[in-house]
């Protein structure tokens, strides 16, 4: 425990983890009916899986921290204050642009306009996000505009990783598996400050 | 050889002993292991982890009188980060990772530092070469 007596994220017990999944069930629930309604057609979804793991593991999962990624990255305000990303391989990304915006996608960059549709995709993603984990602990939460970067995932995780790194060594990562033909898996990470995380877990009943 | 995969906004500090050739390479991932609650692991922070590093290298038979620094990374990733601070955490790091090597009198012989886009390094502590990769960009050897 730390010394003012508060958990540390180590110490977090299941039961907050079942409501961490929970949350990222609902949330990952709401953004494939949204994903659904934006790219037209249907969208499966697999059952989050939640781990707190250490930041080199995060880079591996990606598949390797030299693996390029697309990271979508808000700052989120309110009555809880931090930052929230998802992620996703760059293959995955593109087989997700190519289906939003109905042509295919080439070169090794992306357009300005595939890079605004990613955004946006994001958006919902972690919006669907936070409206479930608002809903359940009736906190107010603001998410700021997107922010996109494609490049290594051990660059981007490094963001969250450092707001993380003020209190731990390890992150919260959660996994959701859109299933379709084509690979479009996504990671989000959650990084509440430590007061935020007190929050979370007093609303919840904690 | 030594490197370390995907550097964002942590900075990749090369500190090598030109005679015994004898270096190392430390990443660190914020400024100042003051301004933190858990400080277990030293070498996250700029303060704490290059003098350790050099309390390493010496104990080695490095000379702290003969070692040079290099020094890459410092980006800041995303657009705003830079807006919600003063300065970005990026910036912070490259602050903070000069200031201590300063500190120990070593001097900065090279950097690659700053702007949005992730690196990947290689230390050659033989040959002192540090090498610089990033996605789109031609290798660089500083």
């Amino acid at each position: 425990m730390a010394e003012d007596g508060r958990l540390t994220i180590e110490e977090m017990s299941d039961q907050y983890f079942d409501v961490l999944k929970e949350i990222g069930n609902i949330g990952a629930g709401n953004a494939t009916t949204a994903l659904s309604t934006m790219l037209g057609t249907r969208v499966d979804m697999m059952v989050p899986k939640v781990r707190l793991m250490e930041f080199k593991e995060v880079g591996t999962t990606l598949g390797g921290e030299d693996q390029l990624v697309a990271g979508i990255y808000l700052v989120v305000d309110g009555d809880i204050h931090g930052s929230i990303m998802f992620m996703q391989k760059k293959e995955s990304a593109r087989a997700m642009v190519q289906k939003l915006m109905g042509m295919p996608s080439e070169g090794d960059d992306f357009s300005e306009m595939e890079l605004s549709a990613l955004k946006e995709i994001g958006n919902v993603i972690t919006g669907a996000y936070l409206n479930s984990l608002s809903t359940l602990t009736n906190l107010t939460i603001y998410p700021s505009v997107p922010d996109i970067c494609i490049d290594m995932a051990g660059a981007i995780l490094s963001v969250p990783a450092i707001e993380f790194g003020a209190i731990s060594d390890k992150m919260l990562l959660i996994q959701t598996d859109f299933a379709d033909d084509d690979d479009l898996s996504g990671y989000f990470i959650l990084v509440p400050d430590e007061e935020s995380d007190a929050k979370i877990l007093h609303a919840l009943g904690f | 050889m030594i490197t370390t995969i995907g550097l964002g906004s942590c900075v990749g500090i090369a500190i090598r002993d030109k005679q015994s050739k004898v270096g190392g390479l430390v990443h660190v991932m914020l400024p100042s292991s003051k301004e933190v609650r858990s400080t277990g692991n030293i070498a996250k922070f700029a303060d704490t982890g290059i003098p350790e590093l050099v309390r390493r290298l010496e104990k080695m038979g490095a000379s702290r009188s003969r070692m040079v620094a290099k020094i890459a990374g410092g980006a800041t990733m995303f657009a705003f980060q830079s807006k919600s601070e003063l300065t970005g955490v990026g910036d912070r790091n490259v602050a903070a990772t000069k200031a201590a090597l300063k500190a120990l009198n070593i001097p900065i012989l090279a950097e690659d530092t700053g702007a949005n886009y992730g690196r990947t390094v290689t230390f050659n502590p033989e040959t002192g070469d540090y090498e610089v990769k990033a996605v789109g960009k031609p290798i660089k050897v500083i």
